[in-house]
């Protein structure tokens, strides 16, 4: 027998106690893995990016669109190394599955985001193919499209001349990302401008946003200003923001999910704070004489507070484990079956805040008890005052 | 034979609520190495405190203890603590073992503290189950055990680190006479054959019978002495 060995008898001295209580641990934990997910994934664009590149967006809001004309004047502010214009195409694939779709120049794309890697022909064959349309490899793998093919995209905003939504594009490339972080962002699908500048019904001629790419990511700052300045007080007057801010504004038009989020896992959290609390109480409460006689024996209160506090841990840490795995697996299931729209993943990030949750809540749940059995004294406990 | 527990004018109060209450008065006492002492006396004669000051699990108010040449009135709590593991083996009247340890498991505890590695401590548990006769049931769970059997583990747990001083707090008070006498014996053999010190408190006059002498105790102070 080893103290470890102890503590794990003492944790089983009352299976279906521990089992329940184990249980809702792992419920705990599984929410807090999938929810911390969803946190990680609505900020992701947040963290990901960073002031390499700017974006220019009506001031009004940034379903306005702004004239093309602006594109040479905007690649004439001093620091600007190149512009990209894009615009939401709002793309439905077959009954009602939402595409994250945008029309853009492919020249541009590729040269303002070099972190989409595809062949040079690839590239070449969008640019050349007005009806072109590249995708991500997570969104290609998902809906099983293959390079070659015709695709039967609806747009829910736009019409063409017709007045029909349906639109149709040939897939000439698919995308990666140039590493791991943006290979998981191969979400998008992006169809040609020109195609669509022409074909829709609303008019051409002016795109959603320009992204700009920056020779100097000092000098942010004053290319922002620049541009706004030079726009201000005409028709078309502009908001210029980092990547980064626009995509933490695009994200809120969604609700704060992070502060959702943060409620319910308070809830969660608290609520499995008073169960094991208790049930650890109740655990020391029943065994006050046993804990006297560790004492008599010549365990040290430091021990006897260690005992307590490693069950605390332990079960909570087994929970804990079990419920970020179980998290981690159901997460792939997600990304597998929801796949580009629902891009969730149960990684470190999740797992790190897991692990510091995992010895906080050990820690408080246990510490309690732990210092009651430290305190214990022998001849009161065995004489049951 | 030399002093094993030399008491000097011993006192020991309690604070209950604002009242002081003093349950030893001022006792003197020897006790040498190899003796076997039964102590006696009515409910709230000081008779647990005076055991529990031998065990070291309470300290003296005044007066001076000392055990094997130790002044251990002047231990602090954790001195204490590691003066016990290696000097005091305890056996009480409802056996106190751990419920979730197998009887093995039970004896082996103490040896936790020790330096001794797995095999060792695994041999020293065999030898104390053999000596108090059971070696068979090792692997049985106190609610496997019969009340006997669970006193004769709990001996086993107070010999394993070969103490020197046993102290035995109403060993056989939960026992029926039969099981009392033996377990008496087993007590009786400890002290004759393997030289251990033992100093028990008991309510039973045929307890005491099985110590080399009794020592009453009324009122905090040592009222009578007698030798069987």
């Amino acid at each position: 027998m080893t103290k470890t060995g102890f503590v794990i008898a003492n944790l089983f001295r009352k299976k279906t106690r521990t089992v329940l209580t184990l249980l809702s641990v792992i419920m705990a934990f599984l929410l807090f893995g999938l929810l911390q997910a969803v946190n990680v994934m609505f900020n992701a664009g947040t963290d990901f990016v960073g002031a390499t590149r700017l974006i220019t967006q009506s001031r009004v809001s940034f379903t306005q669109s702004l004239p093309l004309r602006q594109l040479p004047e905007l690649e004439a502010v001093p620091g600007v190394e190149a512009v990209m214009y894009e615009q939401w195409f709002g793309g439905v694939w077959q009954e009602n599955t939402q595409l994250i779709a945008f029309a853009v120049d492919p020249e541009r794309l590729h040269k303002v985001y070099p972190e989409w890697t595809m062949p040079e022909d690839a590239w070449k064959k969008f640019a050349q193919t007005r009806t072109g349309m590249i995708a991500g490899r997570q969104v290609a793998k998902q809906f099983g499209w293959k390079v070659g093919e015709k695709l039967p995209i609806k747009s829910s905003i736009f019409p063409q001349k017709d007045g029909s939504k349906a639109w149709s594009f040939d897939l000439v490339g698919i995308y990666d990302g140039k590493d791991e972080e943006w290979q998981r962002q191969t979400s998008q699908i992006f169809i040609n401008f020109a195609y669509f500048d022409e074909a829709n019904q609303f008019g051409s001629g002016r795109a959603g946003i320009y992204v700009l790419k920056l020779g100097d990511p000092d000098k942010a700052k004053d290319v922002a200003l620049t541009i706004d300045k030079k726009y201000e007080n005409s028709t078309e007057e502009t908001k210029t923001q980092t990547e980064k801010d626009w995509n933490a504004g695009f994200a809120k038009q969604m609700g704060d999910i992070g502060m959702l989020v943060r409620w319910i896992l308070f809830a969660v959290f608290f609520t499995l704070l008073l169960v094991v609390g208790n049930t650890m109480a109740q655990s020391v409460r029943e065994r006050i004489p046993e804990l006297a006689v560790l004492k008599t024996l010549g365990f040290s209160d430091g021990s006897v507070l260690g005992f307590v506090l490693a069950e605390a841990l332990l079960i909570v840490g087994a929970g804990g484990l079990i419920g970020l795995s179980l998290a981690t697996g159901l997460g792939i299931l997600v990304q597998k079956n929801a796949g580009a729209m629902l891009p969730i993943s149960v990684d470190w990030r999740v797992w790190s805040a897991g692990l510091i949750a995992i010895a906080v809540v050990g820690t408080v749940v246990g510490l309690l008890p732990a210092l009651r059995a430290q305190r214990l004294k022998i001849v009161d406990a065995l004489a049951g005052r | 034979m030399s002093t094993l527990i030399s008491i000097r004018d011993l006192t020991k109060s309690y604070e209950r609520g604002k009242q002081k209450v003093e349950v030893l008065h001022g006792l003197t006492l020897d006790i040498p190495k190899g003796d076997f002492v039964a102590l006696m006396g009515p409910s709230g004669s000081g008779k647990t405190t005076l055991l529990n000051l031998i065990g070291g699990l309470d300290q003296p108010t005044s007066g001076e203890l000392t055990i094997d040449g130790k002044r251990i009135d002047r231990f602090s709590s954790a001195e204490l603590t590691k003066w016990r593991a290696s000097n005091v083996g305890f056996v009480f009247q409802f056996y106190n073992l751990m419920p979730v340890l197998t009887a093995e498991g039970n004896v082996e505890l103490p040896l936790l503290l020790t330096k001794l590695s797995s095999a060792q401590r695994k041999k020293n548990v065999a030898i104390a189950l053999q000596v108090v006769g059971l070696a068979e049931r090792a692997k049985h769970k106190p609610r496997e055990l019969s009340g006997g059997q669970e006193q004769r583990v709990a001996i086993a747990r107070a010999i394993v680190s070969d103490p020197e001083l046993l102290v035995c707090d109403e060993p056989t008070g939960d026992l029926d006479r039969k099981t009392a006498d033996e377990i008496l014996t087993l007590l009786q053999t400890l002290n004759r054959e393997h030289g251990k010190t033992i100093v028990m408190v008991t309510h039973d006059p045929r307890a005491a019978e099985y110590a080399k002498r009794t020592l009453h105790l009324d009122k905090g102070q040592l009222a009578e002495q007698a030798a069987h």
